[in-house]
């Protein structure tokens, strides 16, 4: 492709996706730091302090605190929150109701006491959180958002394409800020754009990525857990599951080395009519990002099937982190920050130089 | 071949990968090693934008 080729490449894709970028960069600098802001804001739950070594308690009775707390619904999900004292359990008012009927009720994982019900779609986060997730438009805002995403991979290349005959012109990094507006942000759009060229690669791909999450899963549902799960085709589901602590022990007991990450009931999204699905994880930094499910009977606890993840899950697993920029701590949070800003200046920049160039051609 | 224009931003995008990847490690001093290397490209700008 020849130069001016690349050159209207680049100005329309970026024309297209600065707008929607600019939103996924502004409401994505709160989220790095959703945990310090839930602090601030006393909307993050802390478990009360308990002498260290103190043994969790049985999760039937966590079960029990959590459906004495919200009468008349079932639990759906059961997840090992960051702090090891906190357990989420996600409830709803049947087994396959869909995700947003489900509450949340958080509960001490060593006492089995409710400690609260966050008011977790509400407020400052959540808003922050939708609009760079869905738009509040569900799955198409999702997928609008990922095409999005995929003309800024596009833009981002083509404007690296444009960056080596540009630089031609001068030592790298050379602003050239005694002549005019319009060349000196020139510059720097270019110079910002070539060092962060990486960082939002990254970003931006594996936020494509995250955006096929439901496709991706359901993908996964009609693969390999259908295969897992075909001698009890046809069966009616259990209505009264058994105990989860044996579940989830029948689950560890063939797997040392991984802890639980979460449980799925049977009849949800993740798991069978007939088992409890226990998605277990590795203890160390590199294998906790991945899962791998064990399907165990629900009704006599004993386990039936466990598989790796197949590729395209755990592409869409290793994505979440690179994404997020939450691996780290704060050191990694703070470079998350300023790339970010970083990418908002480019994008301003870049709007801001085709609008000085129009209006020098008209 | 990474022609001559190319060389330090090059060298600035591979430092920025290994940032993320050496990051993704999780741990205390890998962690304030992938950062310092995801803001040396941060950094050239900075000097970049300083030069005349």
């Amino acid at each position: 492709m020849s130069l001016r080729g690349w050159s209207r490449l680049h100005t329309w894709s970026s024309l297209v996706c600065t707008l929607f970028l600019l939103l996924l960069c502004i409401t994505g600098l709160p989220l790095i730091f959703h945990h310090e802001i839930g602090h601030l804001t006393g909307s993050e739950v802390e478990a009360p302090a308990m002498p260290p070594g103190t043994p969790p308690a049985d999760l039937d009775r966590v079960v029990a605190a959590a459906r004495a707390q919200r009468p008349g619904e079932v639990v759906q999900y059961l997840i090992w929150e960051d702090d090891p004292a906190i357990l989420r359990l996600s409830m709803a008012p049947g087994p396959t109701a869909p995700p947003d009927a489900l509450r949340t009720v958080l509960v001490d994982a060593r006492t089995a006491t409710v400690l609260e019900e966050p008011r977790d779609r509400e407020g400052f986060l959540y808003w922050m959180l939708r609009l760079h997730t869905d738009l509040f438009a569900g799955i198409p805002g999702k997928l609008f958002l990922g095409a999005m995403g995929l003309l800024f991979v596009v833009a981002t290349v083509s404007g690296a394409v444009l960056y080596g005959p540009f630089a031609r012109h001068g030592r790298f990094g050379t602003v050239r800020s005694g002549r005019s507006a319009r060349l000196r942000w020139l510059d720097l759009h270019n110079i910002l754009g070539v060092v962060t060229l990486s960082w939002v690669l990254v970003v931006g791909a594996t936020g494509v990525v995250n955006t096929l999450a439901e496709q991706v899963l359901a993908a996964w549902r009609a693969d390999q857990l259908a295969e897992m799960v075909a001698p009890w085709r046809g069966q009616p589901p259990v209505t009264a599951p058994g105990s989860v602590e044996a579940a989830v022990a029948a689950a560890r007991a063939v797997a040392p080395g991984r802890e639980p990450f979460f449980v799925a009931w049977p009849q949800t999204m993740f798991s069978s009519g007939h088992h409890y699905a226990v998605f277990l994880r590795g203890d160390t930094p590199l294998t906790h990002r991945l899962l791998t499910p064990a399907l165990v009977d629900a009704e006599t606890a004993r386990l039936t099937e466990m598989r790796s993840l197949p590729w395209y899950v755990t592409a869409l697993l290793v994505s979440q982190p690179l994404h997020f920029g939450d691996y780290g701590g704060m050191t990694l949070k703070i470079a998350w920050a300023v790339l970010d800003i970083a990418t908002i200046v480019i994008l301003l920049s870049g709007l801001w130089l085709w609008w000085r160039r129009r209006r020098g051609a008209a | 071949m990474i022609g001559p224009v190319w060389r330090i931003p090059a060298a600035l995008a591979l430092l920025s990968a290994a940032g993320l990847l050496v990051a993704l490690v999780e741990d205390g001093a890998w962690d304030g090693l992938g950062a310092a290397a995801l803001l040396l490209p941060l950094l050239a700008a900075w000097l970049a934008g300083r030069r005349r």
